[in-house]
């Protein structure tokens, strides 16, 4: 075990990957020599060579048709789209094509291909460097979509995710990179100490589809992933409510066990996420939940979300759900 | 396997010519002013051949303006040339230092290429449009906009026009047909044809001219662009501007020619190279083709070259990934030092008039600066209000905004 950063706990995943399997591919836009504009992949060309972790054209359309033609013809690569907000342009090569080509070839084909990409606000990124569209992804069957939130389970995820027969989404909240955050843009703590910091250096896995338990309590069920995890798990020592946190980290299969368990032992539920609120895959779970869980319900289920409007840029601490009103929906859902 | 086999790899993975540690060099140009004749305004893409694998220039290594393309504008009009570029090296050095200081968040500087959009938007008339890139802020100021609603917008202060909704130098200036900047690279250069369409839809004298990037010509829109231009014969002006890099990405990596200007051939659309960093082929070529577009022969196709001088943005360190004083060996040199010294060499301009008028614009740049802070600075705001995020998403307010917009204002803390 040694202390990482985010950024160095996803490099590490990529790194055991590159080293155990030579089908495994890096690209993506100033990924290769510049190591990306996060740093995710530094070093790695350096290691593997050019011909492993390479830079491509600035055209997220061409990367991913490029990765589903390797990925059909036997190659398992990993690319990179610098900012999800820029995955537009590769959305129908996503959706139309990867997603769909195991099931039109009957089993025939398939794309054993990753797709990492930052997402998510809270870097004065305005508009375009801030979204988070992982329910323009849920929304596609053929996918998988994984959200990870710390080094360990980013690390274990992404292992899982590479190695994983289909394609995977994998969202990583770049607000959390280099450190957890709060809810509180004065309070920047980094990673250090932190039990979550802890990462092997060899390969592992977090298995696909599986939650994890981020805090236990008994009163009332939260359900985050990304950057919203720690600013759930601030609101709720702040509420002085025993809550559990679930930590969904695969949004698509999602862990409808650990949700369905929790949300039976306590009968509330709060969801968080930063997307805009209509059609966000908070509306899945809500819908999910009161389908299986109706009677073990006390109150309504509370859904804080991004607002349904583009994500601002100097005005972002009003749009990013706040550990205030969080902790408002945690109370409300003790009311009744 | 080992780093020695997988070099046995034969896959042809392109790179740099020159990383850190490199020493930098450019092969010396080969092309001068007096090469290339103007081709006739109804000219088929083909007869521009010579264009597009040449280079036009007007200004020559001694500052002579020469040949066919020597636009011969009158000595005011190459000194407010000189004036604007000068202009907006200083307006983006103030910018530069107010990101450090935390008075903004980010910036883009146009350093190298401040030729391109001013010596361009002075080739058009007043009522074309304008579709840039974070590249051309420039064109802002041949179209009069004020230095300090600029700078109240790269703060995003409460005269921010864009409402501090979107980041720095993402500028609209509808009164001056500068249209809104958006940060998905290449989205502009398609939708200019658009644009470009609608003027001719309505029968007004109107051309478009737009930009996009040497890296970002590998999106779709790119293509797109180009060949709904040809197709309708769009009153558009195309321009790549090859600088050498995208972020850390040289352009060997972005095309598998060393030449962008020939695509348009392959479309049907006339095309030329241009010395980017010579204020008076850029503006010639410009205006030869707004007289096409005019005359209803339609679009124009401009590989721009120049050399990114500054790094990417502020958030970029290029002496990670490039020779740190590459662009001092720049064949083009730099566009203000060039126009200046045609100036000098025609006895139209001094040493002492240029010191004078770097003072004279680094007083504006400081008095726009302490004014637009007056309205607040990204430090210490005040900001817009976060109404702003509920405005103007739609025409008018549908209820379920009106309900979050509602939710809102009781827990704001803006
Ligand atoms: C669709 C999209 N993908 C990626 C980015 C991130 N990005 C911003 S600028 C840039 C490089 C653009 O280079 P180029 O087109 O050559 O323009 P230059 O910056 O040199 O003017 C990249 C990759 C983006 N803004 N939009
Ligand atoms: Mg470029």
């Amino acid at each position: 075990m040694v202390e990482m950063n985010m950024v160095q706990s996803i490099n590490s995943a990529l790194d055991n990957m590159l080293e155990k399997n030579q089908d495994v591919l890096l690209f993506g836009e100033d990924i290769g020599y510049f190591g990306g504009v996060f740093r995710t992949s530094d070093g790695l060309q350096k290691k593997f060579g050019k011909h492993r972790v390479f830079d491509t054209p600035l055209s997220e359309g061409g990367i991913a048709a490029t990765a589903f033609g390797m990925g059909i013809n036997g190659l398992r690569p990993v690319v990179e789209i610098q900012f999800a907000d820029y995955i537009f342009p590769a959305y129908d090569q996503i959706v139309n094509e990867i997603a769909k080509v195991r099931h039109r070839s009957g089993g025939e084909f398939w794309c054993p291909i990753t797709i990492r990409t930052p997402a998510g606000g809270g870097i004065r990124g305005g508009h375009h460097h801030s979204q988070s569209p992982e329910s323009q992804f849920t929304h596609t069957p053929g996918l998988k979509v994984v959200y990870c939130s710390t080094p360990y389970n980013s690390k274990g995820l992404l292992i899982s995710s590479i190695e994983s027969n289909d394609p995977v989404i994998f969202f990583e909240p770049k607000r959390c990179y280099r450190g957890p955050f709060y809810g509180d843009p004065h309070n920047v703590p980094t990673w250090k100490d932190h039990p979550e910091a802890e990462v092997p250096e060899d390969h592992y896995k977090i298995p696909l589809g599986q939650g994890r338990l981020a805090m236990e309590g008994d009163k009332c069920t939260i359900i985050a992933w990304g950057t919203m995890v720690h600013v759930a798990e601030k609101a709720i020592i702040d509420s002085g409510i025993s809550c559990d946190l679930i930590d969904l980290q695969t949004l698509l299969p999602w862990d409808k066990e650990i949700v369905i368990n929790s949300v039976k032992k306590t009968g509330r539920c709060v969801i968080v996420h930063e997307a805009p609120k209509t059609s966000g895959f908070g509306s899945e779970l809500s819908a999910s939940i009161q389908e299986l869980c109706f009677y073990n319900l006390e109150s309504p289920i509370q859904r804080i979300a991004g607002w349904d409007t583009p994500f601002p840029h100097t005005t972002e601490w009003d749009y990013m759900p706040s550990t205030a009103r969080i902790v408002a929906a945690i109370k409300k859902t003790q009311e009744d | 396997m080992s780093r020695g086999e997988e070099e046995q790899i034969p896959l042809h993975i392109p790179d740099a010519p020159n990383r850190p540690g490199d020493s930098s060099s450019f092969e010396p140009w080969k092309w001068h002013p007096n090469d290339l004749k103007k081709p006739e305004f109804d000219c088929v893409a083909d007869e521009t051949f010579e264009h597009a694998t040449g280079l036009v220039r007007v200004l020559d290594d001694n500052g002579e303006a020469l040949g066919d393309w020597n636009p011969n504008l009158t000595t005011e009009e190459l000194k407010l040339g000189l004036e604007h570029m000068v202009r907006l090296r200083i307006f983006d050095d103030r910018m530069m230092k107010m990101q450090r200081t935390g008075k903004l968040s980010f910036y883009m500087q146009s350093f190298g290429e401040e030729g391109i959009a001013i010596a361009q938007t002075m080739a058009l008339n007043d009522k074309d449009w304008i579709f840039p890139t974070y590249r051309q802020p420039g064109a802002q100021f041949v179209r009069g906009r004020d230095m300090v609603s600029m700078i109240c917008h790269c703060i995003g202060n409460v005269e921010d026009n864009v409402k501090g909704r979107q980041m720095p130098v993402h500028y609209t200036y509808k009164e001056g047909r500068f249209i809104s900047v958006s940060s998905p690279v290449g989205t502009q250069f398609s939708q200019a044809v658009g644009v470009a369409l609608a003027s001719k839809y309505k029968n007004l004298d109107e051309v478009t001219i737009t930009w996009i990037g040497d890296g970002a010509s590998a999106e779709g829109d790119y293509h797109y662009g180009l060949n709904f231009a040809s197709v309708f014969k769009a009153p558009v002006i195309l321009n790549v501007v090859n600088n050498h890099w995208a972020i850390s990405t040289h352009y060997n990596i972005a095309s598998g020619s060393n030449n962008f200007a020939t695509r348009g051939l392959a479309y049907g659309i006339p095309c030329f190279r241009v010395d980017g960093n010579d204020f008076l082929a850029l503006y010639s070529v410009t205006k030869w083709a707004r007289e096409r577009a005019k005359l209803g022969f339609g679009a124009t196709h401009v590989e721009i070259l120049t050399y990114r001088a500054g790094a990417h943005s502020s958030s970029d360190d290029p002496s990670r990934y490039r020779p740190s004083n590459e662009h001092e060996y720049w064949p083009g040199g730099d566009p203000i030092e060039r126009l200046k010294d045609h100036l000098i060499k025609n006895s139209h301009w001094t040493e002492k008039e240029q010191k004078d008028l770097e003072e004279k614009i680094d007083q504006e740049v400081i008095s726009a600066y302490k004014e637009a802070v007056k309205y607040g600075d990204l430090a210490n705001g005040p900001y817009p209000s976060s109404d702003t995020i509920f405005t103007e998403v739609y025409e008018s307010v549908p209820w379920h905004l009106q309900e979050q917009w509602d939710e809102m204002k009781k827990w704001r803390t803006e």
